[in-house]
């Protein structure tokens, strides 16, 4: 039952992954991003990852593809994207054979660590809110910290980078850029 | 083993599309990809760390669309395209 659940997952994963990555149209590639994002939730809970695993659907289908499309429907893009130039195709077939020899690397480090890997004894509490809760205030409470620094850093850099616009949207046709 | 797979996908991604919006997706992707081997590491290992490292990840990661996403739309704003072959302002 878990392994076909496994297969059923990660089926769904790399196939809404793959149309995701071939498509042109950013608002479809996002909804097959929200299915990845939730096969890999369903994962997660398989792998006794729980927190982890609400975590990602309300972090990552809720918060950040809410935020993708608000920005897909705001910037209101309209593709004409025309034909690549040879080159380009060149470039990018040459970016593919590197990156399926980078893939072919990690598979291989995957295979010969994956003899040591084995379903071993689980403890009871692992992966429940509780135990997480636990390390991430006692052991990792520092990086926590700082994370919630981040946070706001990023927060503060977004509006600012999405207001300036408004500021001197008079001005910048004045000096384009120097 | 899947995670390498859901890399590579995204790593593709980011080398072919032109789209920036797709290319902050695929990097997400990515991103997802790395949280799985760290769970599953960490499920295997019998080892909570992976999961408190995943917690951080997910923290930078919403950090870094937010930040992107503004920096798309001030410069969709600017050059009024998303195309990052367009785009190429450090020419001089």
């Amino acid at each position: 039952m878990q392994l076909l659940m496994f297969f059923v997952f990660g089926f769904c994963a790399v196939v809404s992954a793959l149309i995701m990555v071939t498509n042109k149209k950013p608002v479809s590639a996002a909804m097959c991003l929200i299915v990845t994002m939730i096969s890999l939730a369903g994962l997660y809970v398989l792998l006794d990852a729980h927190l982890i695993a609400a975590l990602q659907i309300l972090v990552y289908a809720g918060a950040i593809m809410v935020l993708f499309l608000f920005v897909i429907m705001l910037l209101n893009v309209q593709e004409k994207e025309g034909r690549l130039a040879g080159q380009a195709i060149l470039l990018q077939l040459i970016a593919v054979v590197v990156v399926a020899l980078l893939f072919l690397s990690m598979v291989n480090v995957d295979i010969s660590g994956g003899s040591v890997l084995a379903f071993g004894y689980v403890a009871n509490q692992f992966g429940t809110t509780k135990a997480v809760g636990k390390m991430l205030f006692t052991e990792y409470l520092l990086p926590f910290e700082i994370a919630s620094v981040l946070l706001l850093a990023a927060i503060v850099g977004a509006v600012i980078l999405a207001k300036r616009r408004i500021d001197d949207s008079g001005s910048s046709e004045a000096h384009p850029e120097s | 083993m899947l995670g390498a797979v859901l890399f590579s996908i995204g790593a593709v991604g980011v080398f072919t599309q032109r789209n920036a919006l797709i290319i902050y997706m695929c990097i997400e992707l990515m991103l997802n990809a790395v949280n799985l081997t760290f769970i599953a590491f960490s499920r295997f290992l019998n080892n909570m760390d992976g999961h408190v490292f995943v917690f951080m990840i997910m923290t930078v990661a919403a950090a870094e669309a937010a930040v992107g996403l503004a920096i798309i739309i001030s410069l969709f704003r600017n050059r009024a395209t998303v195309n990052v072959d367009d785009i190429n302002l450090s020419k001089g």
